[in-house]
């Protein structure tokens, strides 16, 4: 008898080329899939917001302007992006399932990890075109804005950064439910993860001061379990000029590494075990 | 040697929300095909035909027994070295048939070059028409899905190809070109285990056969062993415009006349003579063809 659990020949992520080269590939079709099905179309839509802002912002007086242009661009980028992480990102498995494009690539040396290592960097490398896209589009603001050089132009990209890591973090998310779960339910589950993830701090603090020791453990487990989204809101002292310390943008790195390495692993072993039907 | 060794394969699904129960999809299954040769998997819908390819395939595990490929166990066989054609295959609708065939011989791990080479000798092999080669599938046919679907289960030039319902989605014309297709596959020392519900074909193609009831092996072997089993062998069927005919054989009237089942060929002669004798007219004379289909349904 065949036990799933099993290591299996070509199921596993090793340090081989050919594996990357798999992965590669398979990131590149996802990206292609987004481009093809108008996923950064969006970027269409945040111009013209930028726009209508920039026209709007113009009654404003300048230190003013400038600050709503980063707050109102960075947060959008932010939602926007959340929007794409959790609605391509919860149907990153689940459709191709459901469509069974699956029985094709498993039937080729691809193995389910593999798979969804190449699906999750496709979708991360949609994010960062979107994203990068999007802060260039901010910085092109400032600079008009201010009809010349403005260091905030500049600034503002470390928050950027950072709300790309958490976009990488619900992007892990979403794939992990979406290997399990329907997309709805997926899409509901990594929105409340998003919500709770910034109320991470005070998860920790409703714990604390609860006396049943059910409820205790409830919340901490809460706290240790989903991602704590609040590291990476930057997004207001970026308005105001200031820069994340270096220190804490690295803490944030490897806070994201571990996060996302956990969520895909646990996506392939849930993915490693399930039959198709 | 054996190609395929499927022994005592059983899968049980469950199905329920609240009080699962368990449903046998395959019951011991024990088969072997052998190198170089084309080997038909017959059974009605649900019989489990395509279960069977799953779990070769490793989409879905066995509840019990083993299954070796190539002389390794699904689990360690190298997928470099197979075909897979997947039944109603539906592949990446936003790619064209070139980027999709291109895509899979990445996965293989072929360069550039030969990826570019091997999809276009892929495409007119299963005679695509080369205006659609950079199409989206998703204005494909079902039946040039299908072409591409064989395409793709060829890109790595395999040792063994599993096809599943080959011939479904293609007019009469695709039809017997895929079959010279897989007849191609034979001469070219590859092997074919196919699953197919167009009995024709299997008896146009197949080597040997294997016909699946309710995930039971019920029958395996050469078709006309198999026939020779039913005793069944040598039915002829006569169609006759006139009614007037010796009461010896099994007729049924239809709207033109009547069908006659005679038991051998030599019985030819005897309704031909008692036909001429009525000025009646011969409308066909054709071997039965449906005992694999009786052994189906059995």
């Amino acid at each position: 008898m065949t036990d799933p659990s099993a290591p299996v020949q070509e199921q596993t992520l090793s340090g081989s080329p050919a594996v990357w080269r798999r992965v590669v590939a398979i990131a590149r079709n996802a990206f292609l899939e987004a481009v093809r099905d108008r996923v950064l179309y969006n970027l269409v839509l945040f111009v013209l917001l930028l726009i209508a802002g920039a026209i709007f912002l113009g009654e404003l007086s300048d230190g003013q302007e400038r600050k709503i242009i980063v707050d109102l661009g960075l947060s959008t980028m932010l939602l926007f992006g959340v929007f794409i992480s959790i609605f391509v990102g919860v149907g990153l498995v689940y459709k191709e399932i459901e469509r069974r494009t699956v029985y094709a690539i498993f039937s080729k040396p691809v193995s389910r990890g593999e798979f969804l290592v190449g699906k999750y960097l496709g979708l991360c490398l949609t994010l960062l075109v979107n994203v990068v896209v999007m802060g260039a589009g901010v910085s092109l603001a400032l600079l008009y804005a201010r009809r010349g050089g403005d260091s905030l132009a500049l600034t503002i990209w470390p928050a950027i950064f950072l709300i790309y890591l958490e976009l990488m973090i619900l992007t892990g998310v979403a794939l992990l439910f979406s290997s399990f779960s329907s997309p709805a339910l997926s899409a509901l589950l990594t929105f409340l993860v998003f919500i709770i993830g910034h109320f991470s701090t005070d998860l920790k603090n409703l714990a604390s001061t609860m006396e049943s020791v059910v409820g205790r453990g409830l919340f901490n487990a809460l706290y240790y379990l989903l991602p704590n989204l609040n590291n990476y809101s930057y997004i207001t002292p970026a308005a105001h000029g200031q820069v994340p310390l270096g220190s804490n943008v690295l803490l944030a790195i490897l806070y994201a590494a571990v996060y996302i390495a956990i969520t895909i692993a646990a996506a392939t072993l849930v993915l490693g075990r399930r039959n198709f039907k | 040697m054996s190609i395929v060794e499927i022994d005592q394969l059983t899968k049980d699904y469950e199905i329920g929300f609240w009080r699962k129960r368990k449903v046998r999809g395959l019951d011991a299954l024990s088969l072997a095909v052998e190198q170089g040769e084309i080997f038909g998997f017959l059974g009605a819908n649900g019989a489990g035909k395509t279960t069977t390819l799953k779990v070769l395939m490793r989409l879905t595990f066995p509840t019990s027994g083993k299954a070796r490929i190539l002389g390794e166990d699904i689990d360690k066989v190298s997928m470099h070295r197979i075909g897979y054609l997947p039944e109603n295959p539906y592949f990446y609708d936003y790619l064209t048939a070139r980027e999709f065939l291109e895509y899979c011989a990445e996965l293989f791990g072929q360069p550039k070059q030969a990826r570019k080479r091997n999809a276009e000798d892929l495409l007119s092999r299963v005679r695509l028409d080369e205006k659609r080669w950079d199409t989206q599938l998703r204005k494909f046919s079902k039946g040039m899905l299908q072409r591409v679907g064989l395409a793709q289960a060829l890109i790595n030039d395999p040792e063994i190809v599993f096809l599943d319902e080959p011939m479904s989605g293609l007019d009469p014309v695709g039809r017997r070109e895929v079959r010279d297709l897989i007849a191609s596959l034979r001469e070219s020392g590859k092997t074919v285990f196919m699953c197919s519900h167009i009995l024709s074909d299997i008896e146009v193609l197949c080597d040997r056969v294997a016909i699946l009831k309710k995930g039971k092996l019920a029958h395996m072997g050469r078709l006309n062993d198999l026939r020779q089993q039913q005793n069944q062998e040598n039915l002829v069927e006569i169609i006759v415009t006139q009614t007037d005919v010796p009461e010896t054989f099994v007729v049924t009237e239809t709207p033109g006349g009547v069908r006659i089942q005679a038991p051998g060929e030599s019985d030819v002669d005897v309704v031909l003579t008692a036909l001429r004798k009525v000025n009646g007219k011969l409308v066909s004379v054709q071997p039965l063809r449906q005992s694999l289909e009786e052994l189906f349904v059995d």
